[in-house]
């Protein structure tokens, strides 16, 4: 346990060391949602009718960004293959990866998020409930998006194959995900839309670190 | 004592054949040195031995306790070094080597990590971060990461590439301190380290084709 949060210790010192991962993927994410008004036009309450959908697919296509390097510079320093000799299982070192993948790219989005909402217009009664769904949402992102950067390793343009691999996958997370916050604003309960997110995310724990696992170890071979 | 050894091992690369029924053995205090041109196979048994490649046939055992029964143990007694150095730029030398001795499972890995730094004679450069560091210290680094945490068995893959004479006498001398506590070592080189009473194993000798006329019967092979 102490060797797992050594491992997300480092990658953190990392990333902050690096600093652009963090601040690219919350960027990207501000300017995607800031878009839309000047596409859509300022109507009030169009954007307020479109805010959940549009913050939750800039949230995906911005947890995407960074998806493409969570095991790439370990793969090319030789990193990787010193961690696969450590009594470290693999699955224990692919969820300290995307756990600290998280807390850099994810975290961020969940603060910058309610901002966004002031911005279309969406009414406060969403505010809760959107924190609350991407708080379950991106990590689940973060872990599915763990099975395609390991299965993409070493491939030519791996950023372009992780996102064809990746975004059908994130298809439910974003229907349960917008559909939580559309309910809440209609004066339903988001319970039933939450309800089966968090099962997505029960299920991606054990699931994800198990299938990147079994991707790295063909791509070290 | 432990013995490590492996039993008519064949590795296949894609589907070319590197060598067939190869057998090899190590026991307390004993080196094995791996001979042969490039491309004989003395990188693919090191990470065969390693546990990164799969053998295609044939087996590697602790003891005569087959290494797929308990993997993690021999995990916990292997150091690999392999053609890459596995130097974070952003971390300076010493955070960089406290991070393995840590996930080596030294009991007090900062202070290892600076007493290996003082082994390999480059003590200054502890804060030093990894992307100011020349190729021969980022060697001298991953050099110091295997007494940095101990382990038994130290698998060397051409260990001694960029390093001057002053670090390649240094490293004859963990080599021999490692083995005189009884640890083995496995090393591929092309240039002479001085390994006393070292076993050789010529890799070409288990190359299914090592001159021109065998190759040409596999190409016939291949053909039928």
């Amino acid at each position: 346990m102490t060797r797992f949060l050594r491992l997300v210790a480092r990658d953190l010192r990392l990333a902050l060391r690096q600093g652009s991962d963090a601040t690219i993927a919350v960027m990207f994410f501000v300017l995607c949602v800031v878009l839309f008004p000047f596409g859509v036009g300022p109507e009030p309450n169009i954007l307020a009718r479109i805010a959940a959908g549009v913050i939750w697919v800039a949230a995906l296509l911005a947890s995407l960004l960074s998806l493409e390097r969570l095991f790439q510079n370990d793969y090319e320093d030789g990193s990787l293959e010193l961690l696969s000799l450590s009594t470290l299982p693999m699955e224990a070192v692919v969820l300290a990866k995307t756990l600290a993948h998280w807390l850099v790219t994810g975290v961020p989005l969940i603060v910058a998020a309610p901002l966004l909402a002031v911005l279309l217009n969406m009414d406060a009664e969403g505010f809760g409930v959107l924190v609350l769904t991407l708080s379950v949402g991106t990590p689940i992102l973060s872990l599915i998006g763990s099975i395609g950067a390991a299965l993409t390793l070493g491939a030519r343009r791996g950023g372009v194959l992780l996102s064809l691999l990746i975004l059908p996958l994130y298809i439910p997370v974003l229907i349960f995900g917008a559909g939580a916050i559309d309910a809440a604003l209609n004066g339903l309960t988001p319970r039933p839309h939450l309800l089966l997110l968090g099962g997505l995310l029960a299920g991606a724990l054990p699931l994800a670190p198990w299938a990147g696992a079994a991707a790295l170890r063909q791509a070290l071979e | 004592m432990p013995v490590f050894a492996g039993s008519e091992l064949t590795c296949l690369r894609g589907d070319r054949l590197v060598f067939t029924g190869l057998d090899f053995r190590i026991g307390p205090g004993e080196a094995l040195v791996l001979l042969g041109p490039n491309g004989s196979g003395k990188s693919s048994l090191l990470r065969v031995m390693a546990g990164l490649l799969k053998p295609f046939r044939g087996q590697l055992s602790w003891d005569g306790v087959p290494v797929p029964d308990d993997p993690d143990g021999h995990r916990a007694k292997i150091h690999y070094v392999g053609h890459l150095d596995a130097v974070k730029p952003v971390l300076s030398a010493v955070e960089n080597l406290t991070f393995w001795a840590n996930l080596g499972g030294a009991p007090d890995p900062r202070a290892s990590a600076l007493a290996a730094l003082d082994r390999l004679g480059v003590p200054h450069i502890a804060n030093v971060p990894g992307r100011y560091l020349s190729a021969g210290q980022k060697r001298r680094l991953n050099l110091a990461r295997i007494i940095a945490a101990p382990a038994t068995l130290w698998l060397l893959d051409e260990p001694t590439v960029a390093l001057d004479r002053a670090a390649i006498a240094l490293f004859e001398g963990m080599i021999a301190e490692h083995r005189a506590a009884g640890g083995m070592v496995a090393l591929s080189t092309h240039t002479d380290i001085a390994t006393p009473g070292a076993r050789d194993l010529h890799l070409d000798d288990f190359t299914p084709y090592h001159d021109e006329h065998d190759e040409d019967d596999m190409h016939e092979e291949d053909a039928a």
